[in-house]
C-alpha cells in the first residue's frame, strides 16, 4: 500500500446482517510447537526447529548459500544441486535446501569439495546456459573462480530460437537451467493448470507444452506465475523483452510500488514496476500471505489500459 | 481438474488401443456416452463421480485416490504396440481418459525410449551396437545392414520397417544382438542373436508380412545356461551343486507342475511354519546382501516393513508393497531374463515370502520393456499360480493375500534405481527421488516399499528352506552364498555362471573356456558400464564384495566382460560414456551437464585433439568426475565416470 488515508476519522463499521456468533470468535488452532534441534555448522552450534532444512540453519549462522532451484513457496526439486554441503559421515554432498537438519549433524559449507561441486556445477550451467539475463549466478561464479570455457567452443548446448508466440511474455530456452520452477508454479505448487512439463531426457530434457504446441493453443491461462519464479530470465514480460531488445530496459531508472489489486476481492499484493512513467512488469512478493508471489492474468498482465492515457507530465 | 486439450483427435485405432488397456470410457468426462450420473451441479451434491478402473489390485492403496495416473505406462505402450507411434490426438485421448494434462503425457512419453511421438514404420530392428556386441561382430552386422538397406533409420521392406543402432539389449551372451518389434493389432517382438544382416532383413520381411513365430525368442540352457544339466553329462565333477540355476531347463518350459516337482514352494511352505519372524531370522543369519547392485542386507530391508506391521492394523490408508526390480539394462547383465525366462515361479516364490515377512498384500514386477519372453513367462507364472492357490486371497489355505501385477518399463535405464521406479510406476517422469526418505518409510505410492533384484528373491526359497546359517556357509564371511555373472565379450562360452562368491576371477573365466579372439587378455570389465575395468596383473582377485573393493573394484550387477588385446579399449569408454549421455534423466545440473562435458573430453582424446593438453583434459575429466560422484542425486551420475576413471588409472591411454 503506497498511502494509507489521511483521514483518521474513525468510521462507523457497517452493521451484519448476519448474527454474529456469540462464543467466542474462533482461532486457528495453534501450531505445534516444534523441538529444537542442535547442529554444527562450519564449527559453530546453531539450533533451528525440528523440520527446518540446513539452508535454513546455515541462513540463521549468516552463511550466504547460492541456490537456484529453492524457492520458499515451492516445494523443493533440489536438482540444481548448487547449494550442496559437506555431511559428516555421508558418502556423497547433500543438498542444503532440502535436507532437513538431525541432531549432532555437522556440516561444512566451504570444504574443497564443496568448493569444487558448486564450482563445476556453475561451470556446467554457465557453459551450456545463456545467463546473461541471471546477475546472481554470476556472482557466484566469481565466489567460485569458475571457468566455463575452459570447455571449449564445440561444446553442446541448449541454444535455440525464442519463442514469442503471445503478447504477453515471451520464452527463451537458451535461457533456462532446468530448475523445474515454473513447472511447479503452473502445477500443484500454484496454478494447477499444467500447461507446461518437462519433456525429453537428458540433456535434451526441456520445458515443453504438449508436442511443443504454441502457448495459445495450451491450457496457459497467462496467470505468470511461472515468470515470477524464473530465476534466469528465460520466462519475460514482452514489454521487459521488447524493451531489452531496443536497449532502452534499464533498471536504475526503476521504481517499484507495492499496491493491492483492484480487480477482485482476494486482495492480491502486488509490486509495479515502472520506468519512466511507464508499467513495466508486475510481480509479488513471495512472503505476502495472500499471493505467496503468485497473481492472475488480471493482476499480472491487466495494466495496459493504465498506459492509453498519454503520461500527464505532472504525474496527476 | 478441467483439461484443456487442442483439437487433435485420436483415431477409432487408437482409441480401441486405449479402450483395450482401460476399458470403454465410464462417462462423458472420459469421452463416453453422457448420463444423468455425470451432471457436475455447483452445490457440489449431485455429481457422484465415477471412480477409476479399479479391477488391478492398487484397489489396495486407496482406490481413486491415486487416481487413474498409474495405468499411464501401459496406456502408452498399449498406442505405441498397436499404432507404432503415439500422435497427438492419441495424446489427447489418453489424458482425458486418465484425468492427466496432456503436456505432462507429453512429458512422461518423451522420457521414454521406446516410445516414438513422431510417425515412425510400425516395424522396428533394434540392433546392438554395445559394448559386448562390439567384441561380437556388430560393427560388421551395422555396416552391412548399412550396405543393404542404408543408414540407421532408413527404411526397407516397402516402407513398413527401419531399423536402428540401440544399446545393450540383455542379449550378450548371444551376441550380436537384434530385436525386432512390429507394431499392429497383434503387436509381436522377435529377437535373433547371434544376427547377420540377411537374418534381420529376412525377419523384417516376415513383420511385415505378418509371419513372425508367435514365441519372441527361444531359450536355448545349453547356450546361455552352460552350466546346465544337459551340459554336464559324464563331467558332474567338475560343477558345483548350483543354488539358483538347477531348475532352468529342466522339463522345458517352466510350469508349475515342474517348478514343484523340483523343490519349488517348499521354501514358502517352511516359512508359513516358522511364521514371520523366525523367516526373518533366518534371512537375517544368511547374510544375504542385494544382488541389485549395493548390496544391502535384505534382512535389514524387509525388517523395516516387518517393524511398521502394527500401524498396518490402525491405518486402513497404509499399504506396504514389495516391488521386484527386474529392470535389468546395466550394459552386459542378462542374469535376471534368464531367470525370468528359465525359472519364473522361483520369484513368485520369493517374493511371495517377501510379502509374509513384510505384511504387504500388493507385489509389482518393474520388468525391462525390451525383455518380451520374460514378460510373457512370468505372466503366465502370474497366472498359474492364482488359478492354484499360490497367490491371491487364500496362499496355500494359510489366509496369506498376496498378488502381483507387471509393469513393463519403456528404455530408460534410470528407472531400474528404486525410487525412479517408484516415479515410472505411478504414471510420472522416471526421476529419481531424493534419499531420505528412503523407500523402507516411502516408496511405491509414498507407501513402505521393499525393492529387491530378481536375484536377490530367488535366493530366498532356497535359504528359508536349508536354514540361513547354511546359506552363510558358503561363499566368504562377508559376502555370503552364490552368484550369478554374466560372461560375455571374449570369452569362450558366454552365458550366466553361477559360483560360490569367493571365487578368484581367473577360475570364473576358466570356467566358461578362457579367454577367445586373439586369446590375449587385456582387460575385464566388472560390474558393467557403472562398474569398473580390471587388468590381467588382477585376476587373482575374488569376487566378493570385500575383495573387489580393495583394487577398488565393484561386483555390481555381476557383469564380467573380456577384452583381447586387439580392442581399442579407448572406443569401449567412449561407447560408455554414450551410454551415460543418452541414459541420464537430466534432472540434475552435475549429472546432466557432466555426461555430457565427459563424453566431449572423451571424443577430443580420442580423436587425439586435446583442448589445451592431454594432462590438462586429464585432470578436468577426474574433477568432473568428483563433482559427479559428489553432487549428483542418485547411482547414474554417481557412477558415470567409474568405468573411466578405473581404466584411466590403470593404463594410460591417451598419451
Ligand atoms: C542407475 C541405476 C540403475 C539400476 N538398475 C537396477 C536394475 O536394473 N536392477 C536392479 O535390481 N537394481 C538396479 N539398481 C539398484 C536399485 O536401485 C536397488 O538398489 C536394487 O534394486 C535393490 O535390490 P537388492 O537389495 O536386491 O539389490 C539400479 C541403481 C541405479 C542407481
Ligand atoms: S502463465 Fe500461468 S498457466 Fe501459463 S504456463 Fe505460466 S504458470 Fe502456467
Ligand atoms: S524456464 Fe525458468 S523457471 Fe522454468 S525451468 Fe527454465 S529456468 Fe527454471
Ligand atoms: S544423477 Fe543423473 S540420473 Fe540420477 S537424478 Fe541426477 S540427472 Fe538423473
Ligand atoms: S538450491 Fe538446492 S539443489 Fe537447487
Ligand atoms: S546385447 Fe549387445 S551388448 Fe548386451
Amino acid at each position: 500500500m503506497t498511502q494509507s488515508p489521511n483521514n483518521s476519522q474513525p468510521l462507523d463499521a457497517p452493521r451484519p446482517t448476519i448474527p454474529l456468533p456469540r462464543g467466542p470468535v474462533p482461532q486457528a488452532p495453534p501450531e505445534r510447537e516444534r523441538r529444537s534441534i542442535e547442529i554444527k555448522i562450519d564449527g559453530e552450534s546453531v539450533a533451528v526447529a525440528e523440520g527446518s532444512t540446513i539452508l535454513d540453519a546455515a541462513k540463521k549462522l549468516g552463511i550466504d548459500t547460492p541456490t537456484l532451484c529453492f524457492l520458499e513457496s515451492l516445494s523443493p526439486v533440489n536438482v540444481c544441486r548448487v547449494c550442496v554441503v559437506e555431511l559428516e559421515g555421508a558418502r556423497t554432498l547433500v543438498p542444503a535446501c532440502s535436507r532437513k537438519v538431525e541432531p549432532n549433524m555437522s556440516i561444512r559449507t566451504d570444504s574443497e569439495r564443496v568448493r569444487l561441486s558448486r564450482r563445476l556445477v556453475l561451470e556446467f550451467l554457465a557453459s551450456s546456459v545463456d545467463l546473461s539475463t541471471a546477475p546472481a549466478v554470476h556472482a557466484y561464479m566469481d565466489r567460485y573462480d569458475a571457468h566455463p570455457e575452459r570447455f571449449g567452443s564445440a561444446r553442446a548446448t541448449v541454444a535455440q530460437p525464442v519463442i514469442i508466440d503471445n503478447e504477453l511474455y515471451v520464452r527463451d530456452y537458451s535461457k533456462c537451467v532446468l530448475c523445474y520452477k515454473c513447472v511447479e508454479a503452473c502445477g500443484v505448487d500454484a496454478q494447477n493448470t499444467f500447461a507446461i512439463a518437462v519433456a525429453g531426457r537428458g540433456f535434451s530434457a526441456h520445458i515443453a507444452t504438449e508436442f511443443d504446441v504454441p502457448l495459445p493453443d495450451s491450457a496457459c491461462v497467462y496467470c505468470g506465475n511461472c515468470i515470477g519464479v524464473c530465476p534466469t530470465g528465460a520466462l519475460m514480460f514482452k514489454v521487459e523483452y521488447d524493451m531489452r531488445q531496443a536497449g532502452t530496459w534499464n533498471e536504475s531508472r526503476q521504481t517499484q510500488t507495492d499496491t493491492i489489486c483492484p480487480y477482485c476481492g482476494v486482495g492480491c499484493d502486488l509490486t509495479v514496476h515502472q520506468q519512466e512513467g511507464q508499467i513495466v512488469g508486475v510481480t509479488s512478493p513471495v512472503d505476502h500471505s495472500v499471493t505467496h508471489g503468485n497473481l492472475c492474468i488480471k493482476g499480472r498482465f491487466g495494466w495496459q489500459f493504465v498506459q492509453i492515457q498519454p503520461v500527464d507530465p505532472d504525474g496527476k | 481438474m478441467d483439461l484443456h486439450f487442442t483439437d487433435a483427435q485420436a483415431t477409432a485405432e487408437e482409441r480401441v488401443a486405449v479402450d483395450s488397456e482401460m476399458g470403454a470410457p465410464e462417462s462423458s468426462w472420459q469421452s463416453g456416452q453422457r448420463q444423468d450420473s455425470d451432471r457436475r451441479d455447483n452445490d457440489g451434491q449431485s455429481s457422484e463421480r465415477p471412480i477409476g478402473d479399479t479391477r488391478t489390485a492398487f484397489a489396495a492403496f486407496g482406490g481413486d485416490a491415486h487416481g487413474r495416473r498409474h495405468r499411464l505406462l501401459p496406456v502408452l505402450h498399449a498406442i505405441q504396440n498397436r499404432i507404432g507411434w503415439i500422435s497427438p490426438g492419441a495424446l489427447n485421448y489418453i489424458g482425458l481418459r486418465l484425468d492427466i494434462a496432456p503436456a505432462e503425457v507429453h512429458g512422461v512419453a518423451s522420457f521414454y525410449g521406446m516410445f516414438s511421438l513422431q510417425p515412425r514404420p510400425p516395424i522396428v530392428a533394434h540392433v546392438c551396437d554395445d559394448i559386448a556386441c562390439v567384441t561380437r561382430g556388430s560393427d560388421k552386422l551395422c555396416a552391412d545392414l548399412e550396405g543393404k538397406i542404408g543408414p540407421a533409420g532408413s527404411s526397407c521392406s516397402g516402407g513398413r520397417a527401419i531399423w536402428l543402432r540401440s544399446q545393450c539389449l540383455g542379449l550378450c551372451e548371444r551376441a550380436p544382438a537384434v530385436l525386432v518389434t512390429s507394431a499392429g493389432e497383434k503387436s509381436h517382438e522377435r529377437v535373433s542373436a547371434p544376427a547377420s544382416a540377411d537374418a534381420v532383413e529376412s525377419l523384417m520381411d516376415d513383420a511385415a508380412q505378418g509371419r513372425l513365430p508367435a514365441e519372441p525368442d527361444v531359450l536355448n540352457v545349453q547356450i546361455s545356461v552352460p552350466q546346465s544339466a544337459q551340459n554336464r553329462a559324464g563331467k558332474e565333477s567338475e560343477f558345483l551343486p548350483l543354488r539358483l540355476l538347477h531348475r532352468i531347463g529342466k522339463g522345458g518350459a517352466p510350469t508349475l507342475e515342474t517348478y514343484q516337482k523340483l523343490g519349488g514352494y517348499r521354501g514358502l511352505r517352511k516359512a508359513l511354519d516358522l511364521g514371520p519372524e523366525g523367516t526373518l531370522g533366518e534371512l537375517a543369519a544368511s547374510k544375504l546382501l542385494g544382488r541389485g547392485g549395493a548390496a544391502f542386507p535384505t534382512a535389514k530391508k524387509w525388517e523395516a516393513l516387518f517393524l511398521q506391521r502394527d500401524l498396518l492394523r490402525h491405518d486402513p490408508a497404509r499399504a506396504h508393497c514389495v516391488i521386484c526390480n527386474a529392470d535389468e539394462s546395466e550394459p552386459g547383465t542378462f542374469k535376471d531374463r534368464i531367470l525370468m525366462e528359465g525359472d519364473p515361479f522361483a520369484i513368485l516364490e520369493g517374493m511371495t515370502i517377501a510379502a509374509f515377512v513384510t505384511g504387504a498384500r500388493q507385489g509389482y514386477i518393474y520388468l525391462r520393456g525390451e525383455y518380451a519372453l520374460a514378460a510373457e513367462r512370468m505372466q503366465r507364472a502370474i497366472q498359474s499360480a492364482n488359478e492354484n492357490g499360490f497367490l491371491g486371497d487364500n496362499i496355500l489355505g494359510s489366509r496369506l493375500q498376496f498378488n502381483i501385477e507387471i509393469r513393463r518399463g519403456a528404455g530408460a535405464y534410470i528407472c531400474g534405481e528404486e525410487t525412479a521406479l517408484f516415479n515410472s510406476i505411478e504414471g510420472y517422469r522416471g526421476e529419481p527421488r531424493n534419499k531420505p526418505p528412503f523407500p523402507t518409510q516411502s516408496g511405491l505410492f509414498r507407501q513402505p516399499t521393499a525393492v529387491n533384484n530378481v536375484e536377490t528373491l530367488v535366493n530366498v526359497p532356497g535359504i528359508i528352506l536349508e536354514g540361513g546359517s547354511a546359506y552363510a556357509r558358503l561363499g566368504t564371511e562377508n559376502s555370503a552364498g552364490t552368484r550369478l555373472f554374466c560372461l560375455c565379450g571374449h570369452v569362450a562360452r558366454p552365458g550366466v555362471y553361477e559360483v560360490a562368491m569367493g571365487t578368484a576371477l581367473r577360475q570364473l573365466i576358466d570356467l566358461a573356456g578362457g579367454v577367445v579372439g586373439s586369446g590375449k587378455l587385456q582387460a575385464v570389465l566388472l560390474g558393467g558400464a557403472a562398474g569398473t575395468f580390471v587388468g590381467p596383473q588382477e585376476l587373482d582377485t575374488l569376487l566378493t564384495f570385500e575383495g573387489t573393493r580393495a583394487i577398488g573394484a565393484t561386483l555390481g550387477s555381476g557383469v564380467v566382460m573380456l577384452f583381447d588385446d586387439t580392442v581399442d579399449l579407448r572406443q569401449i569408454l567412449l561407447r560408455i560414456a554414450s551410454f551415460f549421455r543418452h541414459e541420464t534423466c537430466g534432472q540434475c545440473v552435475p549429472c546432466r551437464v557432466g555426461v555430457v562435458r565427459q563424453q566431449e573430453a572423451l571424443q577430443r582424446l580420442v580423436i587425439a585433439k586435446p583442448l589445451g593438453s592431454v594432462t590438462q583434459e586429464v585432470a578436468m575429466l577426474r574433477e568432473m568426475a568428483q563433482a559427479m560422484r559428489d553432487a549428483s542425486i542418485c547411482g547414474l551420475g554417481q557412477t558415470a565416470a567409474s568405468a573411466l576413471e578405473s581404466a584411466m588409472q590403470r593404463w594410460s591411454l591417451f598419451a
